[in-house]
């Protein structure tokens, strides 16, 4: 069996282009969700706003793809107000069924034959990232790699090195900030920070030769990883705020946030409304990588996989929120990779005469059996997620 | 007639002096029963000074008539104790004035502002706050952030504002500072950065009315602040609510607990069936006969407006 394949298209799909969407759309939702209480089962449909404003933008409206993020912005503020004007007043599974309504009516829409020249129906719209593609400062022919010894230049090597080295460090000082490590005193606090920071470095060694991407989506992953950076920060800032703590409070509680004077409807439409922008943003990252959008990449599935990939990483955290989409398409392509190692080349899986696996095309559906079993496992043994706080699950129905 | 003999049967051996010592500081007690003395003891009786006035506010649930007040002052600065049988729709009339549901029909003001078809979080700034029959912690938010949640006009609360620290710091050390003095005064200080959902019931009440408290209210209107608490906290919340008086605020509370009724109101409204059916002080309404009829059902099956003022048959 190849485990070094295995291995490299796992951690190339730890920090691929899919995780990178999919964390922008789950920073998103965690600020629906997680810290709101917002049921939105409909965040395919912001992504797709983002993805179809940039298409729109060259194949209808003929204008720079620049535009495209204007258009998506305010296609995403449309759908938000859309989705929350009948329904924010009400209680949260109202939301939630017009949500998953209202994300189904957009793609049947989008993909409609009669609109065919504005979203260009069910093939959906291509070719549009040339000018997107000409601002890579990589060489689309060349591979690229992260690692700081993949390079013999002395300035690559520095600066890279810096760079993962501060990321490090980054590591080891959040986990020793985290609440239960600064619980147990400074002592453990420096053992763990500087645990951490080593443990980091060692599994950077060992993890960033391995990867190598080619200039566009080295490019794509550039944009997107910062994005999700920037969007990750402001959740945090907007989370320390008297803000986040009304939007808290409506999670618990929003009659009593109602009376305490606070018009909780229009902080539910700002949280609906925030979180749906910043999905578009992953739409955007997508169809430029892609050159191309569907209708049907926007389906509900999309939003169950993200909605799962957030519960992996914990609500209401914003750690969870990154690392569970990194994990969810790790946990996918190793599945997949596995599994295609293991059939090999007849593709059939047989276990002490029992046929697990009669053909390749088997292969999709087992690996979503056995993802829904690791994320069945895992609500078992940590329901709060992956970097949930389990004081705060604990005190869930009290 | 300040309400000295609530007696010491409803006190556990834990706090016994409660029932006898009458704390010094209540001249704002007979200002307001001063105030009230006038006033004629029945439904509908206008106040010298009222801080809120309904009329004509109904609410039906299909054939059912919840709520039907013909006319209702509160007066400022008194406790005003709203009480009536199960059912006699107290909590819904709650639920109209503060906004928190429609009526079918109806004018009601406070303090100058008419408050028809105005939000529940309006009528809250505009100074009247409301606590729940079934007290609502919002338990994954500390004790303290509880407190500071009911501050008003926080600069941080928008979003754009609340990116830049620096804009809402200073605020939030003094919304703190307020937070940290009503925690001490509600001895609750010792559970200040616990999880609310830790807390025990009767501490819920009091973080609900302390947090209630952060809004700066001028009418506090309680619905049920005696219920599922202990004997001994029930003496200390009577104390905390004669204490709103002393500050100038005016409170509106529903309560079966008749004990408490008695040692704390200056006023009492008896609905039933959804009317008000009896106003006066606190002794007047014990010996009142239309207030025992409902209680008790001497008129079962009989309307309770026909013969108000007769006595049972």
């Amino acid at each position: 069996m190849n485990w070094d394949g295995i291995i490299n298209s796992t951690l190339r799909g730890f920090f691929g282009i899919d995780a990178v969407y999919f964390a922008l759309a789950a920073i998103g939702l965690n600020l629906q969700f997680g810290y709101t209480g917002l049921l939105n089962f409909g965040q395919a449909a912001f992504l797709a706003c983002g993805a179809y404003g940039v298409g729109m933008a060259t194949f209808y409206f003929g204008v720079s793809m620049w535009w495209g993020i204007a258009f998506g912005l305010g296609f995403s503020v449309l759908l938000g107000l859309l989705m929350g004007v009948p329904t924010l007043r009400l209680r949260a599974d109202y939301l939630a069924m017009v949500t998953i309504s209202i994300a189904e009516v957009v793609r049947l829409f989008v993909r409609s034959q009669t609109f065919r020249n504005v979203f260009g129906g069910a093939d959906g719209i291509s070719d549009f990232s040339a000018a997107y593609r000409r601002l890579s400062p990589f060489h689309p022919s060349r591979g690229y790699g992260l690692g700081p010894f993949q390079y013999d230049d002395a300035t690559r090597r520095i600066l890279l090195s810096l760079l993962w080295l501060g990321l490090a460090v980054l590591v080891g000082v959040a986990a020793a900030r985290s609440r239960r490590v600064r619980e147990r005193g400074p002592q453990v606090q420096r053992i763990v920070g500087v645990g951490a920071t080593i443990v980091t470095v060692l599994v950077m060694l060992w993890v960033l030769d391995r990867l190598r991407y080619s200039g566009y989506t080295m490019w794509t992953l550039t944009i997107g990883w910062i994005l999700v950076a920037v969007l990750a920060v402001f959740l945090w800032l907007l989370m320390r705020s008297p803000f986040g703590r009304v939007l808290k409070a409506i999670r618990e509680d929003e009659d009593a946030v109602r009376s305490l004077g606070k018009s909780v409807y229009s902080y539910k439409m700002q949280a609906l409304i925030m979180g749906g922008v910043m999905a578009m943003l992953g739409g955007v990252v997508r169809a430029l990588d892609r050159g191309s959008v569907q209708p049907d990449n926007y389906g509900r599935d999309v939003t169950f996989y993200i909605m799962t990939a957030l519960v992996l990483g914990g609500l209401a955290t914003v750690t969870g929120s990154i690392v569970g989409p990194m994990l969810f398409w790790a946990v996918l392509v190793f599945t997949d990779s596995f599994l295609n190692e293991v059939v090999g080349s007849d593709g059939v899986w047989e276990v002490g005469g029992i046929t697990l696996i009669e053909n390749v095309t088997q292969i999709g559906q087992i690996r979503f059996a056995l993802v829904g079993l690791a994320l069945m496992l895992l609500m078992i043994l940590r329901p709060q997620g992956l970097f949930g706080n389990r004081k705060e699950m604990a005190l869930d129905g009290r | 007639m300040a309400g000295d003999e609530a007696g010491p049967t409803e006190l556990t051996a834990a706090a016994p002096v409660a029932a006898v010592v009458e704390p010094p500081r209540r001249a704002s007690a007979d200002a307001a029963r001063a105030a009230l003395a006038a006033v004629p003891r029945e439904p509908g009786a206008p106040k010298p000074d009222p801080i809120l006035v309904a009329d004509g506010v109904s609410r039906r649930y299909g054939g059912v008539v919840a709520v039907d007040v013909e006319h209702l002052e509160v007066q400022r600065g008194s406790i005003t104790a709203l009480i009536g049988p199960n059912g006699a729709g107290k909590t819904t009339l709650f639920n109209l004035l503060s906004g928190f549901e429609r009526p079918d029909r109806g004018t009601w003001s406070f303090d100058g502002h008419a408050l028809e078809r105005v939000p529940a979080h309006k009528a809250a700034a505009y100074g009247m706050v409301r606590t729940f029959q079934l007290t609502k912690s919002l338990t994954k938010l500390t004790v303290i952030e509880n407190m500071k949640l009911g501050a008003t006009a926080q600069r941080g609360e928008h979003w754009w504002n609340g990116l830049l620290p620096f804009l809402w710091r200073t605020q939030e050390r003094e919304i703190e500072a307020q937070a940290d003095a009503l925690l001490a005064q509600f001895r609750l200080e010792h559970m200040r950065s616990e999880y609310a959902g830790t807390l025990s019931g009767g501490q819920r009440k009091l973080l609900e009315m302390a947090r209630a408290l952060m809004t700066n209210p001028r009418l506090v209107m309680l619905d049920e602040p005696m219920a599922g608490v202990n004997p001994a906290l029930k003496q200390v919340l009577n104390d905390h609510i004669k204490d709103l008086r002393e500050r100038g605020m005016t409170v509106l509370f529903v309560e079966h607990d008749m004990d408490m009724v008695h040692d704390v109101s200056d006023w009492v409204v008896v609905m039933a069936e959804g009317r008000i059916i009896a106003e006066g002080t606190p002794d007047d309404i014990v010996g009142n006969e239309a207030v025992i009829d409902a209680y008790l059902g001497a008129h079962q099956g009989k309307s309770l407006f026909e013969d108000d003022e007769e006595g049972a048959p």
